[in-house]
């Protein structure tokens, strides 16, 4: 509708320009229609993509969340093991307690005592990471509670490195990488939305991994491949470092990651979004940034700051 | 009798540790832990006389079991000291691996530790 008025306000003001020269006015009318109707395509194609981009982005995050459940199983094994192992221990050691208290042997009786308290609290500190490990992965595959909140944030990588180490291994037995963690114990909670972070995060170790994995296939059998996750407190920011000594980015290509839908990865391995949702949630999300340091051949650092 | 236990989770110390308090006391088993298989082989490297037994994880970061005990395999011929390998996910592939690899025995996780216990005594007659 627009532009038909500003079509027929435009011939109004070349017929009074113009003093008495007969302009066809139905002509332009017609025009304008067409072209209006191209205008209502457009707008209807665009609504179209943008309801494409929902739903790939929804995809994106459930591709990830197959990635996740592999390793997730494992990850919840492994404290449930622990658990079921030290309560299994402590249920004879409390015998045994029982025991030595009859014998009247007060001192063996209480240092039973103390082995029973240290497995009691290897018991609840596995309980509660089988517990996050589960909550986090709901809080991943929810879409709607997108709350910032204060998140220990080197909980979260050490989490999601581990989920994501064995979300690959878990397909692909061939795959292997060391994985190193340096988190700074003095970090504050920081004000996030701990599930968008959690996708950057995933993201990021999933490309790392994968780049690891690749540079393998081709590389000697000297060759280690290696993930790491740094993070620290510097001049009032959180500095998270993904680095890993795998393929690396040409430079040609360096420009173009960050863009929605690039991908030099087959089909189904990668669909070209977990970069540019990534930007988007730390750059527009969070007020933070993401820096790339890479050489070809050789290692990839992803670093996000955010601000506290 | 030493037995060293490589695997990357660190609370799998102090569980064996208590799962075997009673064979630790009398004198019977005696461990020693690595987290990785790179720090078992060092320690290898300046212990293996001792070490009669290892049991190996094979799913770790870094150098799997698999990788560990080639090399065992390749580096101390004797006495061939038992390794036992361990795993998650209890297939097929990687006991294919293991005993082609020259594994004495395959354990799957979770532990039966009822089970290790008499592995280990038949092992040390
Ligand atoms: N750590 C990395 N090492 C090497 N290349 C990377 C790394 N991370 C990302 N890339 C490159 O950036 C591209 C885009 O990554 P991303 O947006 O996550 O999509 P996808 O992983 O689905 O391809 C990848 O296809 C790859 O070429
Ligand atoms: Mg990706």
């Amino acid at each position: 509708m627009r532009l038909k008025t500003f079509l027929l306000n435009l011939i109004k003001g070349k017929r009074i320009l113009e003093h008495g020269v007969q302009i066809h006015t139905e002509e332009v009318v017609q025009q304008g229609d067409s072209l209006e109707s191209q205008l209502n395509e457009f707008e209807k194609t665009r609504n179209e993509l943008e309801i494409a981009k929902k739903q790939l982005i929804q995809l994106e995050k459930m591709a990830s969340l197959g990635e996740l459940t592999a390793g997730i199983a494992h990850e919840i094994q492994n404290p449930l093991n622990f658990v079921n192992n030290f309560s299994e221990v402590n249920a004879e050691l409390i015998d045994e307690m029982q025991q030595e208290i009859d014998k009247g042997n007060f001192e063996e009786a209480k240092a039973i005592a103390c082995a029973i308290k240290e497995n009691q609290q290897k018991i609840n500190q596995h309980g509660k990471r089988a517990d996050s490990i589960v909550k986090n992965m709901l809080l991943h595959s929810r879409d709607n509670s997108s709350e910032m909140q204060p998140t220990d944030i080197n909980a979260l990588a050490d989490e999601y490195l581990r989920l994501s180490y064995h979300g690959l291994r878990a397909k692909d037995k061939t795959f292997n990488s060391a994985m190193m963690t340096n988190l700074d114990s003095n970090l504050p909670k920081v004000n996030v939305i701990p599930q968008d972070f959690g996708r950057v995060l995933l993201n990021l170790f999933n490309n790392a991994f994968y780049a690891v994995h690749q540079k393998q296939k081709t590389a000697d059998a000297n060759y280690k491949p290696e993930v790491s996750v740094t993070t620290s407190l510097e001049n009032g920011q959180i500095i998270i470092m993904v680095k890993d000594n795998g393929s690396g980015i040409p430079e040609n290509i360096k420009d173009k990651i960050m863009q929605p839908f690039f991908t030099t990865k087959p089909t189904g391995e990668g669909t070209g979004l977990g970069l540019s949702l990534s930007y988007d949630m730390v750059v527009k999300g969070h007020g933070g940034n993401i820096d790339i340091k890479t050489k070809e051949g050789e290692y990839t650092q992803f670093i996000i700051t955010i601000p506290i | 009798m030493k037995i060293l236990v490589v695997d990357d989770e660190a609370d799998v110390q102090p569980l064996f540790i208590q799962r075997f308090r009673k064979e630790i006391r009398s004198g019977e088993f005696d461990f020693a832990f690595s987290l990785s298989g790179e720090d078992a082989l060092e320690y290898l490297e300046k212990n293996h006389s001792e070490v009669v037994l290892i049991l190996s994880d094979i799913n770790m970061p870094g150098m799997t079991g698999i990788e560990l005990l080639s090399r065992i395999r390749h580096t101390y011929e004797k006495p061939p000291p038992v390794v036992m390998m361990i795993t998650a996910y209890g297939d097929e592939e990687n006991r294919r691996q293991a005993m082609q690899n020259g594994a004495n025995e395959f354990l799957t996780k979770p532990l039966d530790f009822t089970l290790l216990k008499e592995k280990l005594k038949t092992f040390v007659e």
